[in-house]
């Protein structure tokens, strides 16, 4: 690790006014401590969020789940008003990672991060979830925007999330055996907003997929998914699987959260 | 440099460290406990596991200072005395090792799965559980039924 100054503001107003041009967010560690000790990052200051109350906690109304940023995957996958409520998330936040990385990871780290093969992205995406920044409000389909990018300026801070409740929900993915990240992902949520399918894993960041909402918005089965493919074009392809398993793979995984539900 | 504070063991530890020190550094390094080891640099081998306030966490991916005002575990911390703990005691009865270097992490990860955990524990929920430590040498089968027993020893 190249060396860098450690602070630990204990509010969020007080973690903003601590940015620099070469400052960084500290969360779960789980994601930024293997890239500064590779050196594949330095900064001039880390930035620890783990003793900003506001930013932990699960709180639940009759429509909606808020999750604090620092909220780790352990948390959120044991967590009785995220069963009760979006049981599909709960599930999600079960298989993120291993034990040690469930207990360490947070969703903030997490969104913020935008790793194309994380889970998290697909469960806001297809639930439409709101992120709550230091300065503004963002729907999860304008955060997420490529490829390990969002929408955060620097020095934005995730605050946390709102998980509007769905009708029902479930997600599905097929992991590499040996790394556990996902080759293909997908979220199937039955919403206010309609019925709405995100993927992860199988493209540089997470998509929707309309034909398939539409198909499952008349009729809820893993039958109707058998006729719609995916198209192959601009998926990933790496030493894991080609992008046309990866298309395969979606609609396997789709079918798959669907039967779980009917 | 940063001041750190961590309860090790039970036992009150302050330092005052580089920032960049990673826990199992300062385990390793400066209180000399060496039973928490350092297998890869990916986070992914599971043998720099201790708990932190209990939970189950990779020690190569935390700082030192993250753990400040809270309490660790590790490997040295589970026997008392001479008695070995019921996990470890089931890792020597049902041969859960050969070399020996995975050990420490996956009893850690043991221990907190076992208490983590409510009714008895399936050895789908003991294979799932292991997902974060790699052994190189057993093939896992008596890892995996070192730790059915020592769950049935920890409950006895
Ligand atoms: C072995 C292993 C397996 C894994 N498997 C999976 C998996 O199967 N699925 C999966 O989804 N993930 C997986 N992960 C990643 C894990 O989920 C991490 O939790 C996640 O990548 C980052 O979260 P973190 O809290 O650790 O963030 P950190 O590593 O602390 O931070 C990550 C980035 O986000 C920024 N950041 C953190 N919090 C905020 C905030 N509140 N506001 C703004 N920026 C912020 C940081 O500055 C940094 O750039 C795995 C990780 C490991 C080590
Ligand atoms: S040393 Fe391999 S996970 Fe910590
Ligand atoms: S006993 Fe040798 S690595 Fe597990």
């Amino acid at each position: 690790m190249y060396a860098f100054e450690y602070q630990r503001p204990a509010s969020v107003k007080d973690a903003v006014a601590l940015v620099g041009d070469e400052t960084v967010f500290l969360a779960g560690g789980q994601t930024l401590i293997p890239t500064l000790k590779q050196r594949l990052r330095q900064a001039s200051a880390v930035i620890d969020l783990g003793a900003i109350p506001e930013l932990r906690g699960i709180s639940a109304t009759a429509d909606a789940v808020t999750i604090g940023a620092m909220t780790r995957h352990a948390e959120v996958a044991a967590s009785p008003d995220v069963h009760a409520a979006i049981p599909g998330l709960a599930r999600l936040a079960g298989q993120i990672g291993d034990l040690q990385v469930r207990n360490s990871g947070t969703l903030g780290g997490s969104i913020a991060n935008n790793d194309p093969a994380a889970d998290y992205p697909a469960g806001l995406v297809a639930l439409n979830a709101v992120v709550h920044t230091n300065t503004r409000t963002l729907p999860s389909e304008e955060f997420f925007t490529g490829m390990f990018e969002t929408a955060l300026a620097p020095g934005e801070l995730v605050v946390k999330v709102v998980f509007p409740k769905p009708k029902r929900s479930a997600f599905a993915k097929f992991r590499n055996p040996a790394s556990r990240y996902a080759i293909a992902g997908v979220f199937i949520a039955d919403t206010a907003d309609g019925m709405r399918v995100a993927v992860i894993g199988a493209g540089p960041g997470v998509f929707r997929v309309p034909a398939m909402e539409a198909a499952l918005a008349k009729d809820f089965s893993a039958r109707v998914l058998a006729g719609i493919t995916i198209a192959a074009d601009g998926l990933n392809e790496d030493m894991h699987a080609t992008a046309a398993y990866r298309a395969h793979l979606v609609g396997v995984m789709a079918a798959k959260a669907v039967a779980s539900l009917t | 440099m940063t001041k750190v504070s961590i309860t090790v063991n039970g036992q009150a530890q302050t330092a005052d460290l580089d920032p960049r020190t990673l826990l199992v550094e300062f385990l390793r390094e400066h209180l000399r406990l060496t039973g928490t080891h350092v297998g890869c640099d990916t986070s992914q081998c599971g043998a720099c596991t201790v708990h932190l306030d209990g939970r189950a966490v990779k020690a190569c991916t935390l700082l030192a200072a993250q753990a400040d005002g809270k309490s660790v575990t590790t490997i040295e911390g589970l026997a008392r005395g001479d008695v070995l703990h019921p996990m470890q005691a089931a890792f020597r009865e049902h041969h859960g090792l050969q070399c020996g270097f995975c050990t420490p992490g996956m009893v850690m990860t043991a221990v907190a799965l076992v208490n983590g955990h409510e009714g008895p524990l399936s050895e789908h929920d003991i294979r799932e559980g292991l997902d974060g430590n790699l052994c190189r040498c057993t093939g896992y089968q008596n890892i995996v039924r070192a730790i059915a027993a020592g769950a049935v020893g920890m409950k006895a």
